[in-house]
């Protein structure tokens, strides 16, 4: 039953208007801060408006069933478990088991929540642990222009990663099962919210460009298969790569066709998280977000960020773009803090727009696609003379863990808009001394019913009560939920989540947040063993 | 299974039992670990030694089965039973309840003069009781949001090592201190998180096994084992004892589910409704929320799209009633009422649309079961297991009895004859599970001898109303009329373009019309036809409230509420259904040509209310004691108003009770007749007119004289 309760509250939140009149005070900030789409230009046009021409800005469009010019006077108030319903329909959580006690894993738990802004949604996430080498990976995939992007990026990185790690031998063993049309040995093993969904009809096309790519690695004779950092540093590209040949090659299959072309032109930035022990290594590509929850001895806690967002706030990518292009193109190549003054980030994967010769464009889309059915939109940026502007080249950092880091924070940028570093730092650590509080202690619990009594009804007032399980939901609550001093503000919470569906996305983006927590203790015995 | 919480609040911590008990609890079972070798077989093995096993054991040994083994995985009630509050309740919302909590308390007493029996207060608006616990108090509650725990594969340990949860116990400390403020000084001594078992009727589970003979279940006790553990005990050991037990407990009969409501999810939903409802008033017609739609007709979307109103029975929704789209009903919480309720004028109109012009019910629900066999099989063990005379010509229908070796109704059907060899058998809804097991049981193994539930083959649509003959003949170009289609008479005929649907001249309320067994690909057809044509009769959709009133109003019995495995055909007027000489022995026939010799010493009769004011009083729903000139000599079983008599009619069972020993004697029809009588709502007694036959100008369309349908079954 909750699934489908939650189901219909969503649907029903998203399909009418909010409080707004009194309300609008409370989107304020949101407004003021955000740039609504990551696209400027290339806003999609819904299918059932074929033929209205894009418009700039973000598109404020009648193209869903209940939207804000049609019910001005309507109110909706969530009760707080509505909310609850809402906030935790896209939670999902795990416990590491560990399959060799010898070697407890360095990670304990991870907790994980999406909510949408879009319709659909356009993030992506993924978890999922490699089963021919050791291993756990980690990622956001927030997609721009569609979903497609991001949903292709998340069902196949993780594919092209582990399989650069694989020794040569393994390699031996997939090659020789695949010609010998046996079983493959298992890759991956996902940990996957039941609401994640997957392309299932283009998956053999996928695994055959996969097997080209370990064909090519068997060829390079490497015993012991790729360095970690090789291995995403490959896998980002290889696998960019392939999306952006697939539809250059001549495909049978329509819907494989159609798809490949919609994972092209549309565009995800992925960030990535390999953790092996003590080993942790961060991919990222694109203004997703990782950062690292550090206690130091002195109980303080501190933020280690292991990315920097590939936009135009970044002095370095500034100057990187600057020296791929001619001088010529210095005050063009970044207009209005956008590359080339349509797209936010500036590393990503799809978006053959920006990469593409206009020719190649040109000769692709002249094959025979209906472009417009498939939401494809053909553009050209001014001054686009250098291509590619864009790149799926992950920044790759390395950090060795110790028994101070406490919890990995993997977000979209949905989230960081909203939240600092510092902010989402202090909410996980608030939300763990609550989880470990939940437990009233002998020792500590209050002396008689009255007192007991008072400390619970505090605890209920503070909306700790209703804790969230999941650290993730508890992030996304307040990154939507508080007002300008950081403090929850319920009624701002309620109207941010029944937002119609088509003025959602003017006051957040979609936010898909993972929370990994290790485990100190499994740490502390890698650095005492060695 | 649940949560409950308990408080346990103590002036003094110094004082011993509690804290000296948990260590001499690991004593114990350190010694008991090594206990003697189990026996390798015995006549009773229990599983389970908390409350119920042990009362069980304890009633089978005192009517005297001693060979039993009784097995606990710890100690010796410290499942639940060790977790519970000591509290017994004599208030109780059925009657086989209140029974099982009297015999309880009783035996407590009688087993310990000191069992330190105390009284407790509960607040049922605060969800909580409070007693008296070793010098302090103890405390505990029903929650609204509980927490659902599945516990298989777990052992006991595990379960009962829940931890503490202080917030989710808040709302219910918060309501002890307000009902008593001076508590809050009080030293915290423990939070007991123990969960509780619940059932998704809030009823528990007793019986025999539908599948395995010999396996009896007493489970789910809804928290109130101590209240029941006695007498459900008691009852449970003369059922293994003699076969059935001494009460009619068709409301706990474990075969009142099937395997239809096991689902995880369903139960899971269920139970977070059923136990808040613990602590709530109890109001009739009350329908559970969660756990709903899973069985429904083929034309469910089409009856909700006209307004119906839903009711549940063995997972099977069934219309209440349709909601006219300018007519709006009070909300949930609003509709609950002991008073005329909000439906009234709803069902009126259906009740008269039935009475002039003509209404489509749809009774899939109802269990539809085949006998069929190469020879003479079905007919001879039908004869054996009911009452009536099965050997009928084809296409007739037989009201009957299923009866016990008591001669009580196990249940009560019609059976059409649907050619030499085979038999169309209907039984009420939630007889699907009973009636299957004691067919089962009492069928010979005979390969050419075939019993087949072909409940989900057939919609089941009841035209009734004088215009039903009308649409029916219309629709299947076939005179319908007394002459070419007598009352209860069953024919396979075609019906708009469908063809083999069962047309029965049978209503199960007394008035003109027809049920329609329709495979259920026709189901939409038959339906849409029948409103097409029905539209210049005047037709429209009813519902069970419609068809209640109008059966209850012609003196209809209805099994599972008027009759059950006690009563007899004999003492509800169903003489003429029961054929003592059809040339062959019948369950219960003994019992019955011994009844008929010596008397009956209960009778059903009919009451309608006199100065009974619909709209100002409170209604008469059952249960309502039944008073003959200032005696008490029963309760009602089922009640209704009569739209045409204007008035509220109840039906009940008359005793005869000895004015100096209290003793049963037998009940005459002059003995009803002779007497003034009352019946008792809430205290304020109505003045009631007792009849054994029902008022004869209610059967205004008469299809022929002599052939009325007297007295129907499966009505509510």
């Amino acid at each position: 039953m909750s699934s489908t309760v939650s189901c219909r509250i969503l649907n029903s939140a998203r399909n009418h208007l909010a409080t707004f009149q009194g309300g609008r005070r409370l989107y304020s900030r949101c407004i003021s801060n955000r740039n609504q789409s990551k696209w400027r230009l290339f806003s999609r046009v819904p299918l059932t408006l074929k033929n209205s021409s894009p418009c700039g800005g973000f598109a404020l469009r009648k193209a869903y069933r209940h939207t804000s010019t049609e019910e001005e006077d309507f109110h909706l108030q969530l009760s707080p478990e509505q909310v609850n319903e809402v906030l935790r329909a896209g939670e999902s959580a795990h416990k590491m088991i560990d399959l060799n006690s010898a070697v407890p894993n360095s990670v304990l738990r991870f907790e994980s929540n999406q909510l949408a802004a879009n319709s659909p949604v356009e993030d992506r996430r993924g978890v999922a642990s490699c089963l021919q080498t050791s291993g756990l990976m980690f990622g956001i995939f927030d997609g721009h222009g569609g979903h497609a992007c991001a949903q292709a990026v998340s069902e196949r990185l993780f594919y092209y990663v582990a399989v650069s790690l694989m020794s040569h031998q393994t390699l031996e063993q997939m090659e020789g099962a695949m010609e010998n049309m046996k079983p493959l040995l298992p890759i991956l093993q996902w940990l996957k919210h039941p609401g994640d969904s997957i392309y299932k009809d283009v998956t053999s096309v996928h695994l055959d460009h996969l097997r080209v790519y370990w064909q090519e690695l068997l060829d390079l004779h490497m015993e012991m298969g790729l360095s970690i950092e090789e291995a995403l540093m490959y896998s980002f590209q290889r696998l960019d790569s392939d999306i952006s040949l697939e539809i250059q090659a001549p495909l049978e299959d329509e819907v494989a066709k159609n798809l490949s072309l919609q994972v092209a032109f549309s565009g995800a930035t992925a960030c990535m998280a390999h953790v092996n022990g003590v080993h942790l290594h961060v991919a990222n590509a694109g203004d997703c977000r990782a950062i690292l929850g550090v206690q130091e001895d002195n109980g303080m806690w501190s933020c280690l960020p292991l990315t920097c967002d590939h936009n135009a706030w970044n002095p370095s990518e500034l100057s990187r773009l600057k020296r791929e292009h001619p001088e010529s193109e210095d005050k063009t190549i970044i207009i209005d803090d956008r590359l080339l003054g349509v797209l936010m980030p500036c590393r990503a994967f799809g978006d053959v727009q920006l990469k593409w010769s206009k020719e190649l464009q040109r000769n692709v889309l002249e094959r025979g696609f209906d472009t417009e059915a498939l939401n494809i939109y053909q553009f050209t940026p001014p001054h686009y003379y250098t291509p590619p502007y864009l790149t799926a080249k992950p920044e790759v950092t390395y950090h060795r863990l110790r028994p101070q880091d406490k919890f990995l924070v993997l977000a979209s940028d949905g989230l960081w808009d909203m939240l600092g570093n510092e902010d989402v730092v202090r909410l996980v650590v608030g939300h763990l001394s609550k989880a470990g509080c939940h437990k009233p202690d002998l020792a500590q619990r209050p002396a008689n019913l009255g007192l007991m009594q008072s400390l619970l009804l505090q605890r209920k007032a503070s909306g700790l009560h209703a804790a969230d399980q999941n650290a993730a939901t508890h992030l996304i609550r307040h990154a939507i939920g508080s007002n300008e001093y950081g403090e929850m503000e319920p009624e701002r919470l309620t109207a941010m989540l029944t937002l119609p569906e088509d003025l959602a996305r003017m006051y957040r983006d979609d936010i898909t947040v993972t929370v990994v927590y290790f485990n100190s203790d499994s740490i502390d015995a890698y650095y005492k063993g060695s | 299974m649940f949560y409950r919480l308990l408080s346990v609040a103590r002036r003094q911590r110094t004082s011993p039992g509690w804290q000296n008990w948990s260590s001499m609890r690991s004593n114990m079972s350190t010694a008991e670990a090594q206990s003697i070798a189990l026996p390798a077989q015995a006549q009773v093995v229990i599983c389970g030694g908390g409350i119920m096993g042990t009362s069980v054991a304890y009633h089978l040994s005192k009517m005297g089965w001693t060979d039993i083994v009784l097995l606990e995985q710890g100690r010796l009630a410290a499942g639940s039973t060790r977790f519970c509050a000591g509290i017994l309740s004599t208030a109780r919302h059925l009657t086989i309840e209140q029974k099982m909590a009297d015999y309880s308390n009783k035996l407590y007493h009688q087993l310990e003069q000191e069992t330190g029996i105390q009284t407790a207060i509960v607040d049922a608006d605060g969800r909580i009781y409070i007693r008296n616990w070793q010098g302090g108090i103890l405390s505990g509650g029903f929650e609204k949001n509980p927490k659902p725990i599945f516990t298989e594969g777990k052992n006991q340990l595990e379960i009962q090592n829940l931890q503490e949860d202080w917030d989710h116990f808040e709302p219910l400390l918060s309501s002890l201190l307000r009902r008593m403020p001076e508590l809050e000084t009080l030293e915290i001594m423990k939070l007991v998180n123990c969960p509780e078992t619940f059932t998704p009727d809030m009823r528990c589970i007793m019986g025999e096994s539908p599948v395995v003979q010999g396996y009896f279940v007493l489970a789910g006790m809804n928290s109130a084992g101590l209240s029941f553990g006695g007498g459900a005990g008691k009852y449970l050991a003369e059922w293994m004892v003699h076969g059935y037990p001494s009460e009619n407990i068709w409301d706990l009969d474990l075969k009142r589910f099937g395997a239809l409501q096991s689902s995880r999810t369903f139960l899971r939903h269920r139970v977070m409704e059923v136990m808040p409802l613990i602590y709530d008033l109890k109001v009739p017609r009350w329908d559970f929320q969660t756990g709903r739609q899973l069985r429904t007709s083929p034309l469910y979307d089409r009856l909700d799209a006209q307004g119906a109103r839903w009711m549940e029975k063995h997972g099977f929704e069934r219309p209440k009633y349709f909601v006219p789209p300018d007519k709006d009903l009070l909300a949930l919480e609003q509709s609950k009422t002991f008073y005329k309720p909000d439906w009234f004028d709803i069902v009126e109109a259906e009740v008269k649309c039935c009475k002039e012009a003509v209404c489509v019910i749809d009774m899939s629900s109802f269990t539809k079961f085949e006998i069929t066999s190469t020879g003479d099989q079905a007919l001879e063990i039908l004869q054996y297991l009911f009452s009536n005379d099965l050997d009928v010509p084809v296409g007739h229908i037989v009201h009957t009895g299923m009866l016990n070796e008591g001669g009580g109704y196990e249940n009560d059907c019609s059976i059409a004859r649907l050619n030499k060899r085979s038999f169309f058998m209907i039984s009420p809804t939630d007889q699907q599970v009973h009636c299957w097991a004691w067919l089962k049981k009492h069928m010979p193994k005979d390969n050419n001898l075939l019993l087949e539930d072909v409940t989900w083959k057939y919609t089941a649509l009841n035209l009734i109303g004088p215009r039903a003959v009308d649409v029916l003949s219309e629709l299947s170009y076939a005179p319908m009329t007394p002459d070419h289609f007598p009352t209860l008479f069953c024919k396979e005929m075609s019906v708009g373009y469908a063809n083999g649907i069962r047309v029965m001249s049978m209503t199960h309320t007394g008035e003109p019309g027809f049920m329609l067994y329709i495979p259920i690909e026709y189901a939409l057809h038959v339906y849409n036809e029948v409103m097409n044509v029905g539209q210049k009769y005047g037709i429209r959709n009813a519902g069970y409230y419609a068809l209640r009133s109008l059966r209850i109003e012609k003196f209809f019995a209805f099994w599972g509420q008027d009759l059950n495995t006690l009563t007899t055909p004999l003492e509800c007027g169903r003489e003429s259904w029961v054929k003592l000489e059809k040339g062959m022995d019948f369950i219960g026939r003994e019992a019955l040509l011994q009844q008929k010799q010596n008397g009956v010493y209960k009778r059903f009769t009919m009451f309608i209310l006199d100065d009974h004011d619909t709209d100002l009083d409170l209604w008469p729903w059952w249960g309502e004691p039944i008073f003959r000139n200032g005696q008490y000599v029963g309760k009602t079983t089922s009640s209704a108003y009569s739209y045409t008599l204007e008035r509220h009619v109840c039906l009940g069972f008359v005793h005869n009770f000895s004015e100096d020993s209290g003793e049963e004697q037998v009940v005459t029809a002059d003995f009803i007749n002779r007497g003034e009588y009352e019946i008792d709502i809430a205290g304020h007694r109505f003045q009631a007119k007792a009849k054994l036959y029902p008022v004869t100008s209610l059967f205004a369309h008469k299809r022929r004289k002599d052939d009325v349908e007297l007295s129907d079954l499966h009505g509510k």
